[in-house]
């Protein structure tokens, strides 16, 4: 078993709550190379040899398995570009916890680009939890550029969760994802900027098969001077169903941009968008005050509620 | 004990006040239930967030146990002993419901005890736990949820503002049997503001609201038959409110 230094246990803290135990299917990426990894015997994991990255190969015996496959920065002026593959057999039920931490005490921009590409079988069940942060006393700039994309057999289920608590300066988030017949993807995105962050996120979703549906739903707050773009995209090319929400909590002097954009190509698409910005509904604050919370603790309260 | 004195509240429209309260006074004792009711838009809900300090008063004090909270913002109204139930509760996205009774029982709560406050607003507590309490609830959960809130801690004075709206019958009559054995246990005061007959039945005293001003104060057996079509609560009311002249000095 590696032996992790406080830094980077701290940040596994962050971005795998379900906890880093080395055990079963695993792979810690730290600065660049890998740390430590082990296989299990439905889920193996093996190093690219022509790009840096991994594969992931996860058989049809894998039902109820987690996989953990962190990345930890904590070299200031190191730019990291990782090209992870998951290719899920079908059948196969699977947890992926992923997630970048960066710890940056130096004056250099640390960056990670985590590109993902799932190649998802028939009737499979994927979830996957990826969670980013920021830390570090330096004045280097935090950056975390994550590529997702899917494609989703014929009746299989993706869940895709992902959140960033605090601490990247800058973010271009890109999603993708193609759905096959009876294929369903359930998206829930986090975000919370503070300071003069920038974050930025693309979704784009088509609804190739029959009878696919997709659930986007996006929660943001924008703290301090910092500014969110979100744009999700849902493109129905046959009978199927999608519904995008984006909700923001806008704060200080910050800026939120939403524009959901739905393309029906297919007279039975059903798709529908509903985005909403705005500040924290004062019968919410006064709600929280009558239990006898300070104003301060019931935003706080209605912010971590929110992002949940 | 709760002594409200001379309450104003006015607003400013277009540049001219109005009163939207106007010098109501009344005393409410411990373990004692007075029920506010009246016409619509006669001042209750008003009175009524003035109390909790949603609203601040123009004039007039608000002493708890001889304490003056007139000043006093909502949250350390709160803090003092005071709980109210919104007439029309806020949604919140992300929200449980267990957080949200937590929160107000301010005390980390098991789902157990959680369950139990919920029951008490005939909701089937356990499914409801992890229940978001946003727009997937209808209204009269949520107003369920709402009267839970204030049910999960012990207050010097409750304030429930039309806790009937938007409550099916089956609902209403367990929050009845719920209000009345708040007040058998005694301990709490209670302000309800309503316009059920059933809940201006279990009241031990009645305070009319009509056009900001108080039209009657009064025991029940005095008011009722005139609230309920059987006399004229007026006549109640000129007896009533000289009697809180010379008490509270009222006009």
């Amino acid at each position: 078993m590696a032996i992790l230094d406080t830094i980077t246990k701290g940040i596994l803290q962050q971005i795998d709550p379900k906890g880093f135990l080395q055990q079963g299917a695993f792979n810690l990426r730290y600065n660049g190379s890998s740390l430590c990894h082990g296989d299990s015997e439905h889920v193996k994991i093996v190093r690219k040899k022509d790009k840096p990255g991994i594969d992931v190969y996860i058989d049809a015996g894998a039902q109820g398995e987690q996989v953990h496959i962190p990345v930890v920065l904590s070299a200031s002026g190191m730019v990291d570009i990782v090209y992870n593959d998951f290719y899920v057999a079908d059948g196969a039920e699977v947890t992926i916890v992923s997630g970048c931490g960066i710890h940056n005490s130096g004056c250099d921009e640390a960056r990670h680009d985590g590109i993902h590409a799932f190649h998802i079988g028939k009737n499979c069940i994927v979830r996957y939890e990826e969670k980013h942060y920021g830390e570090g006393e330096g004045t280097g700039k935090r950056i975390l550029n994550p590529v997702t994309q899917a494609e989703v057999g014929e009746g299989s289920v993706l869940y895709l969760d992902t959140a960033q608590i605090k601490g990247v300066d800058s973010t271009v988030r890109k999603t993708e994802i193609d759905l096959g017949p009876d294929a369903k993807l359930n998206l829930t995105e986090r975000l919370m900027t503070h300071d003069n962050q920038i974050a930025q996120t693309g979704m784009e979703v088509r609804l190739n098969g029959e009878n696919s549906s997709a659930q986007l739903v996006s929660r943001s707050v924008a703290q301090g001077r910092s500014r969110q773009i979100f744009h999700p995209r849902a493109v129905g090319k046959n009978k199927c169903k999608a519904h995008i929400q984006c909700d923001s909590i806008l704060m200080d002097g910050a800026e939120v941009a939403s524009i959901p954009e739905i393309d029906a190509k297919h007279l039975d698409a059903a798709i529908i968008h509903e985005a909403a910005i705005g500040r924290i509904n004062d019968e919410q604050l006064l709600k929280l005050r009558s239990l006898g919370l300070s104003e301060q603790e019931a935003e706080n309260v209605i912010i971590e509620a929110f992002l949940q | 004990m709760l002594k409200v004195e001379n309450l104003t509240f006015e607003v400013n429209e277009n540049g001219a006040k109005r009163d939207i309260i106007q010098n109501v006074s009344f005393q409410l004792d411990d373990g004692e239930m007075l029920v506010v009711t009246g016409p619509n838009g006669g001042g209750k809900s008003t009175l009524a967030k003035v109390l909790m300090g949603v609203e601040r008063a123009s004039a007039g004090r608000i002493l708890l146990d001889g304490q003056d909270i007139s000043s006093l913002s909502i949250d350390e109204r709160a803090k003092a002993g005071l709980g109210f139930a919104f007439q029309q509760p806020p949604r919140f996205k992300g929200m449980t419901v267990g957080r949200l009774v937590g929160l107000a029982a301010g005390r980390p709560l098991s789902d157990d005890a959680c369950c139990e406050i919920l029951s008490r607003v005939g909701l089937c507590a356990r499914e409801y736990l992890k229940r978001e309490v946003d727009g997937t609830l209808s209204g009269g959960e949520m107003k369920r949820i709402e009267i839970a809130t204030v049910l999960a801690k012990e207050h010097k004075l409750a304030i429930f503002d039309e806790p009937e709206a938007g409550i099916d019958l089956w609902s209403f009559s367990l929050l009845t049997q719920e209000f009345e054995r708040l007040h058998r246990r005694g301990g709490q005061s209670l302000l309800l503001i309503s316009h059920q007959e059933r809940i201006i039945r279990m009241a031990d005293r009645i305070l009319v609201i009509e056009g900001g001003r108080m039209a009657a104060l009064g025991s029940r057996d005095e008011l009722l038959p005139g609230l309920i079509g059987q006399g004229s609560y007026q006549d109640c009311a000129r007896l009533s409110c000289a009697e809180g002249e010379e008490q509270h000095g009222n006009p």
